[in-house]
């Protein structure tokens, strides 16, 4: 015995709990629990990580979960991990369960191990629900609004919980400190805490046998089991990775209790509860919200005591592969109907607020410009990035020429640079104007940003630049002060106003002198979603 | 007939296997498990040393502030100017009240001083009586061209790099005076 283990003893214990004796039926299918096990500590690592950059207030989580995306060096993966690892857990914890249920697993005298189990699921739920508001952007705080509101709703004892969740149907300060505390401070240790009892129960009564485990003899748990589990546990690893690095996980705007137009929905593995509620309406609303859950969460606790016959081979187990298929048919059913029932949001454009938006802050002129430099294919001689191409680099030096030398250069390059190969860019002055507006703006630093900007809104600026917007309203301090600034518009009107007031804008604004404008459906949703952008 | 061997094991085990390929595949699930572990523990450790070690790529704020008018400065003669600068601290902008002591010492140069003495930082004023600077904490006291004159400062005044633009004092960073007192 090594000096090591004579004063701590933790050799012997590594070794007594590798070699753990295992029923020789043992194999792939039970590699779900250490999944489990394993993400869950996926979970608390990346959690911890993404706190050291994190302000957990309504007032700045947002702009710190912003600035962990766009600008701490790594910190899109850490956010990836954390995010899909959350909905991966769900999944491999459901699996879990039902291969332990496939199989009769929490037979006598097992029953105390599975009640343990659910109670895990339900606390993996509880993450998924509080840690769904942490990010306080709007899908975040509707989502919110909703659940808020369900418990509100429940009988006796829903406006007491409505006050303990921060009170009078609103979702706040108050809210979001206790879904924090909840989701770092007393669930992770919760769950730490019934994850050893889970995991020392399975020890006292052993890895459940099969039928004909009697006869064989058992194997031990390190290295036969402990490989399986271990290529399990890389395989769930890699998809996760993989997702973290491809997956874009959005972030929309910052959450507006004013939004009217927002379309709130919860997480995916909670649609179907979402959707069961709808079937329930006015008094019976609470079958939904409380009563059915309830009773679904007892009968999972109660199916030890339910099925309590002898353990039978899996395969002979029809009731119980009736129910799982029962449950998976209710479960699909009722997620593809709350997906195809969420109605489309006005606009069909989605601004991922994780990427780079430098661009929002340009004039309309220099957007415009954007839209010139894409049309013209300019890119194809000159680069941005410092890679050499035909043409000079516009981005990396700044151009030390005037808007007016710019555009006789774009009408004849080779009359301003002599020998020059580029061929003259047909387009009018006002169009060349705002083309020469984006390039004397372009660095190093916002070319990718501005390469980034979306067509939606290129194509709203050029509807603007277009329509002349410019000589009456101002975007971003540029423009003339006749009408109203359009920034903030978002806060003022909604998007079926903007788009009626286009049309007829003396109907909505008596004394209005804007004329009329008549733009395509795409035109309008275009300019109305790009106008929603822009901030105050 | 399979010969009785003993494989050592990792930990320190010693165990009867029967024949050579069961002890082959167990060498394998071995390797596997620490190769497999080793990978993971490096995909979650490099990213997470990545995240916490490398600072962030911090927005750029503009380079030049504009602190004031000093067009109607008389020269030698410091004025206090309070300006507004802003400053990136992490996810936030800070916008901050900051101080300088601006002189015109010649026609064409007028410099900026930072608004701490640089003994310990404490807050210094312009003595107009007798024409110097004067930090109340150790009584150091600063030529009007920010040279030390006398008391426990080790260098002169720190200066902002400054430069005038239509009458107007645009500020960029404060630089540290590098001579001795």
């Amino acid at each position: 015995m090594s000096w090591l283990d004579h004063r701590t003893g933790i050799e012997t214990a590594i070794q007594n709990f590798l070699y753990e004796e295992i029923p020789a039926s043992s194999g792939w299918h039970q590699a779900f629990g250490s999944i489990a096990v394993f993400l869950f500590l996926v979970q608390a690592f990346t959690g911890a990580l993404l706190a050291f950059n994190y302000a957990p207030t309504p007032g700045d989580a947002y702009n710190s979960l912003r600035y962990i995306l766009t600008e701490v060096t790594g910190g899109h993966l850490i956010r990836g991990l954390h995010h899909w690892g959350a909905s991966m857990l769900i999944v491999v914890v459901v699996l879990h369960m039902t291969q332990v249920f496939l199989y009769g697993a929490y037979k006598k005298p097992r029953e105390a191990t599975w009640m343990v189990g659910v109670i895990l699921l339900l606390l993996t739920m509880a993450y998924g629900l509080t840690g769904y508001l942490l990010p306080w952007d709007n899908r975040a705080y509707w989502g919110t609004v909703v659940s808020t509101q369900i418990a509100s709703h429940i009988p006796l004892v829903g406006t007491y919980m409505s006050r303990l969740l921060g009170g009078d149907n609103a979702v706040g300060v108050v809210t979001f400190a206790r879904f924090y505390g909840l989701h770092v401070l007393l669930l992770p240790p919760a769950t730490g805490l019934l994850i050893a009892i889970h995991i020392y129960l399975v020890r006292k009564h052993g890895v459940a046998p099969a039928p004909g485990d009697e006869a064989k003899s058992k194997k031990k748990f390190y290295p036969h089991q402990a490989f399986k589990d271990t290529v399990a546990i890389f395989c769930a690893f890699v998809v996760l990775f993989v997702m973290a690095v491809t997956v874009r996980v959005p972030l929309e705007r910052l959450a507006d209790p004013t939004d009217a137009t927002y379309i709130p929905r919860p997480d995916w593995y909670f649609l179907f509860l979402f959707q069961t509620l709808k079937f329930f309406d006015g008094p019976l609303a609470i079958v939904g919200s409380v009563i059915l859950p309830s009773l679904a969460v007892l009968a999972l606790l109660l199916v030890p005591f339910v099925d309590r016959g002898q353990v039978m081979r899996v395969t002979r187990r029809t009731v119980a592969f009736g129910v799982v298929a029962l449950a998976l048919l209710g479960w699909t059913g009722l997620t593809v109907a709350a997906i195809v029932t969420t109605p489309k949001p006005d606009n069909t454009v989605a601004i991922d607020y994780g990427a780079p938006t430098d661009w929002i802050k340009l004039s309309p002129q220099e957007l415009a410009g954007i839209g010139y430099f894409r049309k013209e294919n300019c890119a194809s001689c000159h680069s941005l990035q410092g890679k050499p191409r035909i043409g000079p680099d516009l981005a990396s030096v700044p151009i030390k020429k005037t808007a007016a030398w710019m555009i006789e250069h774009f009408k004849h390059p080779a009359a301003m640079v002599p020998g020059s190969s580029m061929p003259a860019i047909q387009l009018s002055d006002a169009q060349l104007n705002a083309l020469a507006a984006f390039l004397l703006k372009l660095t190093a630093r916002n070319a990718e940003a501005l390469a980034n900007a979306p067509d939606f809104a290129v194509q709203a600026a050029l509807t603007y630049q277009t329509g002349n917007c410019g000589s009456c309203h101002q975007i971003n301090g540029v423009g003339m002060k006749m009408g109203p600034p359009l920034n903030g518009l978002v806060r003022r009107r909604t998007k079926t106003w903007v788009a009626q007031h286009f049309a007829n804008p003396e109907a909505l604004s008596p004394g209005s002198f804007m004329p009329p404008y008549r733009f395509s459906s795409r035109e309008m949703d275009n300019l109305v979603a790009y106008l929603f952008t822009l901030p105050d | 007939m399979a010969t009785l061997r003993r494989a050592r094991l990792t930990y320190g085990e010693s165990m009867p296997v029967t024949d050579q390929a069961d002890v082959t595949r167990r060498k394998f699930y071995i390797a596997m498990i620490y190769g497999l572990w080793s990978i993971i523990a490096a995909a979650l450790s490099i990213p997470a040393a990545i995240y916490l070690l490398i600072p962030p790529k911090l927005r750029k704020m503009p380079e030049w502030v504009e602190a004031g008018d000093v067009s109607n400065l008389e020269p030698r003669m410091p004025v206090e100017m309070v300006f507004r600068q802003n400053r990136v601290d992490g996810w936030k902008i800070q916008s901050e009240k900051t101080t300088t002591w601006v002189v015109k010492l010649a026609d064409s140069q007028v410099v900026a001083y930072g608004p701490q003495c640089t003994h310990l930082g404490c807050a210094y004023h312009w003595d107009d009586n007798r024409n110097y600077f004067l930090c109340p904490c150790h009584t150091s006291i600063f030529a009007v061209d920010g040279a030390v004159v006398s008391g426990p400062a080790p260098r002169p005044l720190d200066r902002y790099e400054a430069k005038v633009e239509n009458g107007k004092l645009l500020l960029g960073p404060l630089r540290q005076s590098k001579e001795k007192a």
